[in-house]
């Protein structure tokens, strides 16, 4: 392959890797969000304080400095524990990071999802003998879903560009291979601009496809106006 | 945890800290100066004069802040051209470099979310104003604009705290803000928790000071609508209960 001066075997791999740590940091953030929301909802002052000091923390520091912590401060826990220099992988320490980000975030969306569905709901599910679990399940879960998914889809498009981020500290992702062709051939306008191109898709494929799942969502809603 | 050293190297994380703020806020100005006139043109009902800055947006938006400072930092000097202008002088400095990719960057965010607020402008207002015959001009300055702003505030206070830690990715190439010290300064001792987290709770305690103006700036600018919030859901914008006193000549004696 001569495309890009031989580099572009090396960006699709770059690409499919952004794509991976996004979207493992996606599902696993999303867990966390419904975990931190539950925590904050559930009425349980040491929970809620726990995740109000997680949500407030995260949300106050830069992206790029909580990746440099978990990395380098990763690297010498683990050497300190197992008594040789251990380095981190990059990937392992890139996806913990942006899941500890997106988890703050999406705790905040979901936790609001939680609060938009009618109390009568939640009383109606109780009336016909649901336990918690299933209330939660069946009843409060599906209706979240629908008012979290514009946050959640805002939140999904900035994960994607904030995987760039990780490349500071080497993953092998678009970015890095970007960088990496660009110091090579000393062309960095053309893999800059590739890498832009290839971003670029990546969140307008994202918007068309949470218009459709937006559409999804609400299509047992009965329109006013 | 080494205490003597968080203490050591925290004159030169503040002097760090002084960067990042310098670096925000000359970036929020510049975005909020550009952003301005794009977000009348982008809620223009022409589409010869939307379209091209929904572009913008669209690009800026869709793409990482790094992959932009990189092809600014890096990408410039490799058109001929450029590097015979005056130009150069500025694309050469990383600094500039960091405040040009910023400020777009923010500019792109703010334009949409001032839209937003334009949009969200009562039409009633609008149409008040060019009742009283004002001019495009002086409606959107006194009208539209002032209204537009207060609505968007939240999120721009939002934005402006996006900003302030998006500002650590001038640590890439190669300015000593306040994550480019702390980096450096990890680098010769490599001791990461002191000093990464040093760095982080002065981030936060930017970021708390910064949410905190807003919230006082946003209570401010709704302070004449608190007052009227009593009248029992009445349009509180058009309400003013001193004025309908004395406007209604019935209401107005039964005050007397």
């Amino acid at each position: 392959m001569t495309l890009l001066q031989g580099f572009g075997d090396q960006i699709v791999a770059g690409a499919i890797t952004t794509l991976q740590v996004a979207l493992t940091s996606l599902v696993l953030g999303i867990a966390v969000g419904l975990g931190g929301a539950l925590a904050k909802v559930s009425g349980i002052g040491a929970l809620r304080w726990l995740a109000d000091s997680y949500t407030t923390i995260v949300r106050g520091i830069p992206e790029l400095l909580i990746i440099l912590i978990l990395y380098f401060g990763g690297t010498v826990a683990l050497t300190a524990l197992l008594g040789r220099y251990v380095e981190v992988d990059a990937f392992a320490a890139g996806v913990f990071a942006l899941t500890i980000v997106f988890g703050a975030y999406a705790t905040e969306v979901f936790r609001a999802a939680f609060l938009a569905v009618p109390r009568s709901q939640i009383e109606a599910a109780h009336a016909l003998a649901l336990s918690k679990a299933l209330t939660f399940r069946l009843v409060i879960l599906p209706q979240m879903w629908r008012y979290a998914l514009p946050g959640l889809g805002n939140l999904w498009l900035t994960l994607l560009k904030d995987t760039a981020l990780i490349s500071v500290v080497g993953l092998e992702d678009l970015m890095r291979k970007a960088s990496v062709a660009a110091g090579a051939t000393h062309d960095p306008l053309t893999f800059y601009l590739t890498a832009a191109a290839l971003y670029l898709t990546f969140t307008s494929v994202s918007l068309a496809g949470l218009a459709l799942l937006e559409q999804r969502a609400g299509r047992g809603v009965r329109i006013s106006e | 945890m080494n205490w003597y050293l968080v203490i050591d190297v925290m004159p030169r994380l503040l002097s760090g800290a002084l960067l990042t703020l310098l670096l925000a806020a000359l970036s929020v100005l510049a975005g909020l100066l550009i952003a301005l006139p794009l977000s009348l043109l982008r809620s223009s009902s022409s589409g010869m004069l939307s379209r091209p800055v929904l572009a913008y947006t669209f690009v800026f938006r869709g793409t990482p802040l790094l992959v932009q400072l990189f092809l600014i930092y890096y990408g410039a000097g490799q058109i001929e051209w450029i590097r015979t202008t005056p130009a150069w002088t500025i694309l050469k400095e990383p600094y500039w470099c960091a405040l040009i990719a910023f400020s777009l960057n923010n500019a792109a965010y703010t334009t949409e979310i001032l839209r937003g607020g334009i949009r969200a402008v009562p039409a009633g207002e609008v149409e008040a104003a060019k009742a009283l015959g004002m001019s495009y001009s002086l409606r959107t300055r006194r009208i539209v604009l002032p209204i537009a702003f207060r609505l968007a505030l939240p999120a721009y206070a939002n934005e402006v705290v996006l900003m302030l830690k998006a500002s650590s990715l001038a640590s890439t190439i190669t300015i000593m803000e306040l994550t480019g010290t702390a980096r450096k300064i990890v680098a010769q001792t490599f001791s990461p928790y002191e000093v990464f987290i040093s760095a982080a709770l002065i981030y936060l305690a930017i970021t708390f000071v910064v949410v905190r103006a807003f919230a006082r700036l946003e209570r401010r600018l709704a302070h004449h609508l608190e007052r009227t919030e009593k009248n029992n859901g009445k349009d509180p914008v058009h309400n003013d209960p001193t004025q309908e006193l004395d406007s209604d000549p019935v209401l107005r004696q039964e005050a007397r």
